[in-house]
């Protein structure tokens, strides 16, 4: 009973990391005042470059790193065209979202002879454990705290982005040109340039949560790797009221569900009605969302083109 | 851009002149992405032409691949003239393919009689999966982007769970449901092609041997003739009046006297009929049955793209969503002719849908060439 308790908490923070990242750059990028809808697009990018780069030099970090520049690149183009060329964001978004798996299988396919699927890494090149070994193995500590780095990382990044959000005075300029780009824009703020900062970040937080799947909780990029975690972060974000530690709460939920559709899926008795548990949370967030009515309140100025 | 600069006219200044500019730049980027990549991009795109007209076989796979794009593009296109964004199709989808799918089997009726009770049976039930979002933002204010979001997660997982339980699944363990009855199926001459009459006659005519290769049937006829009375009702009708000035500007509306919570309502439910409808003719036309999903498919998602190809209106969802079906059904042969990746079509839709995404680009693009030809001229 413990011990499942244990697997539960375990599954639910593995499953949480990826969303959290995702989240964590919807909150940047609309507290500047654009909508990223591309997330899902995003992340599916970054999962592929983390398990192709991580492949072929067998360092790990690097290839998180990587994922996290190859989803601002694709974020750069919604740049582009979200904060240059005043496009809607909504649809630049969903170009996003066909262009990020588009690119990513594109080059799959040619790296990879044909297959949309990465050669897996092995153990070893995958993201490290830091607190492999420490505790006694399957030990219920163990079960909790033997997660990949990726994991903390996560959850350092909800306090590293609200303290730059609310404690710094770039959090301000950004939060400043969500809500009002004229009355920022008068005071001096380089608009464009802050938002362009914000879609870049945001590109590559979802560019590391596709890595946190792709060399973390897996080992290799496969088509259905990432489906629907970027729309699910997307949702976090607005659940959680567009701030990091309320995004954060929202994917702890959604985490909470995989992990019970895992650990429910390993008990032949119950494996059936895994599918009912696996709607519980969105049926949780839409019975909340009813509740929370009003009190959700976007950037004033997100998804509005600013023109100077 | 001012107010005061002359409006220019001509077709490539419209819409739907920026839409096809957006479209030339997808094909020609995807092209260049195919040079890079080592393939020859003219090659490519004969391969795909030819192989979606030269034998009517290919034709008919084409139109079948369209026809669920033409109908979610058309219920996310009568979304937006309602100022709503409907990401739910891909779960009104979902709820119209498992109604269709339950209702053909299990129930027993007359020809046509049943093919009639199934469309209306699950047309309603996405009609109320789609309205149900609409009744949450009317009434409680949720955003109906994040509850789309969730309702396509719980149709996914609702789906998956009813096609495995014991007396639905065919098989136990096996999680697809039975085939429909041959009464609820709306594929042309379906039976017909496997009876021992049927391959006598088809070996000896190969144009229909060929063309009934493919599952044709009459999804794409219902599609547009549902393209059609979408246009009335948006265009012809008091309710298709009252909805788009609700698009138009919601306090006006409200103002002028519409009820503003009930057009919402309204306009999701038809949103969702129309994208449950896609998984209707779907199963009765084409799959015949429901499997389970490993993922989401994508019929909802694409059909955001076909209806921002098609300038959400009804009649741009026919040419969206029959550029996408050549696109998607083409794009498979470049695979297996000159082994360029399928993906292609993907970064073609894409680069297409971020164009058009920004008119403000192109008409930067025509300022440039305007330059340069007056230039030309001075010279």
């Amino acid at each position: 009973m413990l011990n499942s308790i244990a697997f539960l908490i375990g599954t639910t923070l593995l499953y949480s990391a990826p969303l959290i990242y995702t989240a964590l750059g919807g909150v940047i990028s609309e507290n500047a005042g654009v909508v990223n809808i591309g997330l899902e697009g995003m992340m599916v990018l970054g999962a592929f470059t983390a398990a192709t780069v991580g492949y072929f030099t067998g360092n790990p970090w690097f290839a998180f790193l990587m994922a996290g520049a190859a989803g601002a690149s694709i974020a750069l183009f919604h740049a582009i065209a979200c904060v240059t060329y005043t496009a809607d964001h909504v649809i630049s978004g969903i170009a996003i979202n066909f262009l990020g798996p588009g690119i990513a299988l594109f080059v799959s396919t040619i790296v990879f002879e044909g297959a949309t699927m990465t050669i897996p890494l092995s153990l070893d090149d995958k993201i490290p454990r830091p607190l492999n070994e420490v505790f006694a193995q399957n030990s219920f500590f163990d079960i909790i705290l033997n997660q990949y780095a990726t994991v903390y990382l996560a959850f350092i990044l909800v306090a590293a982005v609200w303290f730059l959000l609310y404690k710094t005075r770039f959090g301000l300029r950004i939060r400043s040109v969500g809500e009002h780009p004229r009355a920022a824009d008068t005071l001096g703020i380089n608009v464009i340039g802050i938002k362009y900062i914000a879609v870049l970040l945001s590109g590559m937080f979802a560019g590391f949560g596709g890595a946190a799947m792709s060399i973390a909780v897996v080992s290799n990029f496969r088509p259905t790797l990432i489906s629907g975690q970027g729309f699910i972060a997307l949702a976090a974000m607005i659940f959680g009221k567009w701030r990091p530690f309320g995004a954060m709460w929202a994917c702890l939920l959604f985490g909470f569900a995989q992990g019970l559709v895992v650990f429910l899926g390993g008990k032949d008795t119950i494996a059936v009605s895994s599918q009912v548990w696996a709607m519980l949370p969105y049926i949780i967030t839409l019975v909340i969302l009813i509740g929370v009515v009003g009190k959700s309140e976007a950037p004033s100025a997100d998804g509005v083109p600013f023109e100077k | 851009m001012t107010m005061k600069e002359k409006k220019k006219t001509g077709f490539f200044q419209s819409t739907a002149g920026f839409t096809v500019v957006s479209i030339f730049l997808g094909l020609f980027i995807g092209g260049i992405i195919l040079k890079i990549a080592g393939f020859n991009p003219f090659t490519a795109y004969w391969v795909i032409i030819k192989g979606v007209v030269s034998k009517p076989k290919y034709v008919a796979y084409t139109l079948v691949s369209a026809t669920p794009l033409i109908l979610t593009g058309l219920s996310v296109a009568f979304a937006f003239r309602t100022g709503l964004f409907n990401i739910g199709a891909e779960g009104q989808f979902i709820i119209g393919a498992l109604v269709a799918g339950l209702t053909g089997y299990f129930w027993h009726l007359p020809p046509v009689i049943h093919v009639i009770v199934v469309i209306i049976v699950a047309g309603s039930a996405a009609a109320a999966w789609g309205g149900l979002s609409g009744y949450l933002k009317a009434k409680f204010g949720v955003n109906e982007v994040i509850s789309t979001i969730m309702l396509n997660w719980i149709a996914f997982y609702l789906s998956n769970w009813i096609v495995g339980l014991p007396g639905i699944a065919k098989e136990v363990g096996v999680n697809v449901t039975n085939n429909i009855q041959d009464t609820a199926r709306i594929d042309i001459l379906g039976v017909w092609k496997r009876t021992d009459e049927g391959i006598e006659y088809l070996t000896e005519h190969p144009f229909f041997f060929d063309l009934l290769r493919a599952p044709v049937n009459l999804g794409f006829l219902f599609a547009i003739l549902l393209v059609i009375l979408i246009w009335f009702i948006l265009n012809r009708t008091t309710l298709g009046y009252e909805l788009r000035a609700v698009g138009f500007n919601k306090h006006a509306a409200e103002y002028g006297g519409i009820n503003v919570k009930k057009s919402i309502i309204i306009s999701m439910a038809i949103s969702g009929a129309l994208a449950g409808l896609a998984g209707t003719f779907h199963v009765l036309g084409n799959s015949m049955k429901v499997a389970n999903l490993a993922g989401m498919e994508g019929a909802g998602f694409d059909g955001i793209a076909v209806a921002l190809i098609g300038n959400t209106t009804a009649a741009g969802s026919v040419f969206g969503g029959l550029l996408f079906g050549i696109l998607k059904y083409g794009g498979t042969k470049i695979q297996n002719e000159l082994g360029a990746p399928t993906e292609i079509i993907n970064i073609i839709i894409g680069t297409i849908v971020f164009f058009i995404a920004m008119p403000k680009f192109i008409k930067i693009l025509y300022s440039i060439k305007l330059k340069k030809g007056g230039n030309q001229n001075a010279e």
